[in-house]
């Protein structure tokens, strides 16, 4: 017993040093090392291509609904977006998703809202994903249909050809890694920004 | 079609594993791995140990049992610690005692079940204090199949190994390399691995300033993933960009879940002298895995119920809880991948996926996490059940039975019985206690047959010491913190003892020759009864409550809760 006990005590101090400080250290060493960006978040100039952000207005595409429409992030009620996880309009919160089963009455609510939201907007048939939340809370990626579809609310806001938008979005789409690992997805912030250039030279 | 591509190159990556990281455990195990003596033995020194002093199953479990204990302990003490301890940028306070508690226990049994959202709970201190035991955890588990495995390996042998031994051998050659180069693959992808704290980053174009979450987070996934520990930095867990950027760290996620569990049954084969039951093993898991897989991936192509009642039609799947650069079908073999080991991690919000893609985790776990299961708990569980079935086989039979040579009699017969019988017991009595209770039943998110599939699956998964959840269930409270850690408890040691006695009994019987009449264990009939003695333990004890949570919901066509 009291062999195993000072064994194990060897033991449990030696994988915090090695496994634990050690390794983590390592870890971030080689990480700022080799990939300085990535490690430090991918922060852009306008925030991290990882992290979604809340788009309003009709000049810019949105995101999808983690931190809009019924989700949308309202300090005095508490709410924090669809559990948006950063301080986001000085909003506390963690990463996640609502959580509602397939059968809830709360997600159907919701989903309608969020689809009155879009057609509010201008957009006559908003996909799966725009009327849905994310896991993470803060997805920063909608497929290209997630695009098209804003394509018409967007033209009429800033007056560019919807074929141009349509150019910008082919543009910015990312195809599967490798081909096939995952789904096609645009960034939000990054056709933003794209779409800011565009405006910026014409 | 990018599914099926993905869904190959899986199979085909982890058939290379099963091959050759199989045999390098063999050889592990063994001895025959020295390229780090220069820390084994300075190490053992410290211990006062040496590989050559081989211990009994009785030494050796209660090695365990103490070594475990006191990692509890000094995880709890750093958790109700923290405030005064460094590495706390957002300087976060003491966690409180129920939590401390049910996380230290979670850790520790290899569960990772976690009541509180990491960035805003826990230091990077405490973080790394935890991520210590997904390092250990997987070792142990893995050196307590090792002694099974010995146990058929061995003839006449009153030890069964040495568990300080195996235990460092399994830290430094298997988990530390693998877990190091991984996280640096996962960096290059765009996880992140930093220990300064959060960015401030101020948006031009819309206004918006946002504190952005950091951490050593990369390093932890790699560890979390590869030791079937399942839990991450983030509250979202693989969700989230951080910790899971692009469809090639998801990929490698779900290897990194797979492999070790996977090439143990090589590794089994290879040291009891036969490559056929290892292959024998994985047939059983591959049969198990691919049904649920089948399930929940047919389930989470079809639109949420929710969202149809709504008009909106979808051509994408599922799409409530999920990312879109991961999509439907991989979203769901993520899941399958995690609840059938006993990972838990998540790249989707099981808690909103279809009531059958919900379905298709809970049986992953209620099989026993046997498909291919946890690390090392993956396999001794599957060895238990196959004990089993050589027992029913031979009563069919009328002969004594035997398994590689070995005469299962009636020890070994309880002994696996006690191993496969204590998972359910414990989850359908936990469960009966909190629904039951008002303490229990404040729990749920959602109303309905969902919310007692919330309280179901997160019984069940901290009894299978998996970790993932359906993530509505409010379970920091102190009746959840404390009887979930009571459930990891039981789930975890309850079956990982009785298994290394079956290893410590086996290793002493001498191997009977074999005869005609001797009843095969390494065919197809051997792999049909073994998945059936899996199937039909799961499924008589659990199909009642799983008729009550999502096979009612599916049902309810057209009502909402």
């Amino acid at each position: 017993m009291w062999t195993h006990l000072r064994r194990s005590l060897v033991m449990v101090m030696f994988c915090t040093l090695v496994f634990g400080f050690l390794y983590a250290l390592a870890g971030t060493g080689v990480a700022q090392l080799l990939f300085s960006h990535q490690a430090n978040g991918s922060i852009g100039p306008n925030g991290s291509t990882l992290i979604g952000q809340n788009w309003t207005g009709r000049d810019w595409f949105h995101g999808r609904p983690d931190d809009a429409g019924p989700y949308r992030a309202n300090p005095r009620a508490g709410v924090s977006g669809g559990d948006n996880p950063l301080v986001a309009n000085g909003v506390h919160g963690e990463s996640g998703a609502t959580n509602l089963g397939p059968r809830s009455r709360t997600l159907l609510a919701d989903t309608r809202a969020l689809v009155a939201f879009w057609h509010r907007l201008g957009v006559a048939h908003p996909t799966p994903d725009l009327v849905t939340t994310s896991a993470s809370g803060y997805d920063p990626d909608i497929s290209p249909a997630d695009a098209l579809v804003q394509v018409p609310m967007v033209a009429r806001a800033t007056g560019f050809a919807p074929g141009r938008l349509r150019r910008l979005i082919r543009d910015q789409t990312q195809g599967p890694q490798w081909g096939f690992l995952g789904s096609s997805y645009i960034d939000v912030l990054s056709l933003n920004e794209a779409l800011a250039r565009l405006r910026g030279r014409s | 079609m990018g599914f099926l591509f993905t869904l190959v190159l899986l199979v085909l990556t982890l058939a290379v594993a099963w091959r050759y990281l199989g045999s390098y455990l063999a050889a592990v195990f063994d001895g025959r791995v020295h390229w780090l003596g220069w820390v084994e033995r300075p190490l053992y020194r410290l211990l006062g140990t040496a590989p050559e002093k081989e211990q009994s199953w009785k030494r050796y479990a209660s090695a365990i049992v103490v070594f475990s204990g006191l990692s509890i302990l000094l995880t709890y003490l750093v958790l109700r610690l923290q405030g005064h301890l460094p590495l706390n940028p957002q300087h976060l306070g003491d966690v409180n005692s129920a939590l401390s508690f049910n996380a230290a226990v979670s850790f520790v049994t290899n569960t990772n079940w976690q009541n509180y959202g990491g960035e805003t709970t826990l230091s990077y201190f405490s973080q790394i204090t935890l991520m210590v035991q997904q390092f250990v955890t997987p070792a142990v588990g893995i050196a307590a199949a090792i002694v099974v495995v010995r146990g058929f390996a061995r003839r006449r042998a009153s030890t069964v190994g040495n568990f300080w031994v195996d235990l460092t051998r399994c830290l430094f050659y298997v988990l530390l390399p693998i877990a190091f180069v991984a996280g640096i693959v996962f960096v290059g992808q765009g996880a992140v691995q930093t220990l300064a704290g959060p960015a401030t980053v101020h948006d031009v174009l819309n206004g918006v300033t946002q504190t952005v979450p950091r951490g050593p987070i990369a390093f932890m996934e790699t560890i979390k993933q590869l030791g079937t520990n399942g839990g991450g930095f983030l509250n979202a867990n693989s969700a989230t960009p951080f910790e899971n950027p692009t469809g090639l760290t998801n990929f490698l996620s779900i290897f990194l879940v797979l492999c070790i569990p996977v090439s143990l049954t090589y590794t089994f084969g290879q040291m009891v002298g036969s490559r056929r039951h290892g292959l024998t093993l994985l047939a059983v898991m591959a049969i198990l895995f691919g049904s649920v897989l089948a399930v929940t991936a047919t389930a989470e192509h079809q639109n949420n119920p929710a969202v149809a009642a709504a008009g909106v039609h979808s051509s994408v799947g599922n799409t409530e809880g999920k990312e879109v650069r991961f999509g439907d079908t991989t979203s769901a073999l993520f899941g399958v991948a995690s609840t059938s080991t006993s990972t838990g991690s998540a790249d989707a919000a099981y808690d909103s996926f279809t009531p059958m893609g919900g379905f298709g985790l809970l049986v992953g776990m209620m099989l026993g996490e046997v498909s291919p299961g946890g690390t090392g708990s993956g396999l001794y569980t599957l060895l238990l059940y196959a004990v089993v079935a050589v027992f029913i086989g031979g009563l069919m039979i009328g002969r004594t039975p035997e398994f590689l040579g070995k005469k299962i009699q009636a020890t070994e017969v309880k002994l696996a019985g006690l191993g496969a019988l204590v998972m359910p017991v414990t989850v359908l009595v936990v469960t009966a206690i909190a629904v039951s209770t008002a303490a229990g039943r404040v729990g749920p998110l959602n109303h309905g047959p969902h919310g007692f599939s919330e309280i179901l699956y997160a019984l069940t998964s901290q009894g299978n010491n998996n970790g993932s959840a359906f993530g509505g269930l409010a379970g920091n409270t102190p009746f959840y913190n404390v009887i979930g850690a009571l459930d990891m408890l039981l789930g975890r040691f309850a079956i990982l003892i009785p298994a290394i006695a079956l290893g410590g009994v086996l290793a002493s019987k001498d191997v009977v020759p074999r005869s005609l009449g001797t009843f095969r264990t390494d065919n197809a009939m051997f792999v049909g009864l073994t998945t059936g003695v899996v199937v039909i333990i799961g499924g008589l004890t659990f199909f009642p409550a799983l008729a009550l949570g999502p096979i009612v919901e599916q049902l309810s066509h057209g009502r909402f809760f």
